[in-house]
């Protein structure tokens, strides 16, 4: 960014420079009885003072402007053979497209482990039902007949094992394929945490220079103290840092004791 | 037994009914916020619900204090599961008569052991 630690404070020394040069001008033309000279020397105090102040804020709206312009980067190639490929280029559609990415993710692990639950299920229902006539073959109470149906089955119970193992391998791999959005996701987040992190030193300095100007100018405020929070009935979603805190739970285990405390 | 499952996002509401399936709860609905929830719930023969908290619309609680003020719903058991972990929360979601209250993220055996345990104490009565 095209600015100094605190453009308030140079902006200041130089004001206050003239300032002073001004100011024993001023009292000059006012003992020599010049009142029309000492009336310009007040408005040009007025005009650098006011100069000052616009450039500190020209330049720092350009700088909160910048913050904005170059957090629009480009993502498209991450998404060639996405059809509805757009340029995502305000923070809000990044954090839509991060939503977008996660629940596509996470329903394709769902659809995966729905279809191979089934499959795995059945292997072991199949296993099951064989060991039984396994054990019975063992004890020697089976009857020929039987087990030539037995000999069959477990050839087929193995051709299919193989084939049915080979598909949940398969979607297990999907499933891993599947988590890729955390790369995505995690670099639009980052990108957005960084035009956060802009915005907010922008931000302080606008509050930095605000104050300069209160100074120049003058002006006291009063103190704000903040409204205390109060929890609103929509809730505040995720906790971050909740063992850290102490009004918040960190734990099934914890919730579990507060309600019993509470007579649950 | 028929159950309601609210929570704004799908893929939520795809876990805990998978959860229950697996719990032998066949019967289930979902709704995506109290607003839809309600009138479900007035109109639909529900034996239990489980709801979460942070939701567009109609939050969890108020859904809650809505169900505890209709006289036809106010036995209605309700299970919360929700990323609200701060104690006065805890102890709203209680006053406002909650019969169990599920942190995110939960494992399937806290969900399960809540539910159980729910499901006792209505028989019991």
């Amino acid at each position: 960014m095209a600015l100094s630690k605190d453009p308030g404070q140079a902006t200041a020394q130089e004001f206050e420079h003239s300032l002073k040069d001004n100011a024993k001008q001023l009292v000059d033309y006012l003992e020599k009885g010049q009142f029309g000279e000492a009336i310009l020397v007040i408005q040009a105090i007025n005009q650098a003072r006011d100069r000052g102040l616009y450039h500190e804020v020209g330049l720092l709206t350009r700088a909160l402007h910048n913050s904005i312009v170059n957090f629009q980067i480009d993502t498209t190639h991450a998404l060639e053979d996405d059809a509805d490929t757009t340029r995502i280029s305000d923070a809000s559609d990044r954090l839509d497209y991060v939503v977008t990415l996660t629940d596509k993710a996470a329903n394709r692990t769902m659809d995966l482990v729905d279809s191979s639950a089934p499959v795995v299920a059945n292997i072991g229902k199949e296993a099951a039902a064989l060991r039984v006539d396994w054990d019975r073959l063992q004890r020697r109470e089976m009857a020929a007949g039987e087990f030539r149906d037995l000999y069959k089955r477990i050839g087929e119970f193995l051709q299919k094992t193989e084939t049915s193992t080979a598909d949940v391998s398969g979607q297990l791999n999907e499933i891993v394929l599947a988590q890729d959005y955390q790369d995505l996701t995690g670099q639009v987040i980052k990108r957005v945490i960084t035009l956060v992190h802009d915005v907010e030193e922008s931000l302080l300095n606008l509050v930095r220079m605000a104050g300069q100007v209160d100074r120049l100018a003058g002006i006291e405020h009063k103190k704000v103290t903040p409204e205390a929070k109060k929890v609103s009935s929509r809730g505040e979603g995720p906790q971050i840092h909740a063992d850290k805190k102490e009004d918040v739970v960190s734990g099934q285990d914890e919730v579990d004791d507060l309600l019993s405390s509470l007579g649950f | 037994m028929k159950i309601l499952i609210v929570d704004d996002f799908s893929t939520m509401r795809r876990i805990i009914k998978n959860l229950l399936r697996d719990l032998g709860f066949t019967n289930t609905a979902e709704a995506d916020d109290g607003t839809s929830a309600l009138p479900m719930l007035q109109s639909g023969n529900f034996d239990f619900l489980v709801t979460d908290w942070n939701m567009p619309g109609m939050s969890g609680i108020d859904l809650l204090r809505a169900v505890r003020a209709d006289e036809r719903l106010k036995h209605l058991p309700v299970l919360m599961v929700t990323a609200e972990a701060k104690r006065d929360q805890i102890i709203e979601a209680a006053q406002a008569g909650v019969n169990g209250y599920v942190v995110k993220p939960f494992t399937a055996q806290a969900l399960k052991e809540k539910i159980e345990k729910i499901f006792e104490r209505v028989q019991a009565k």
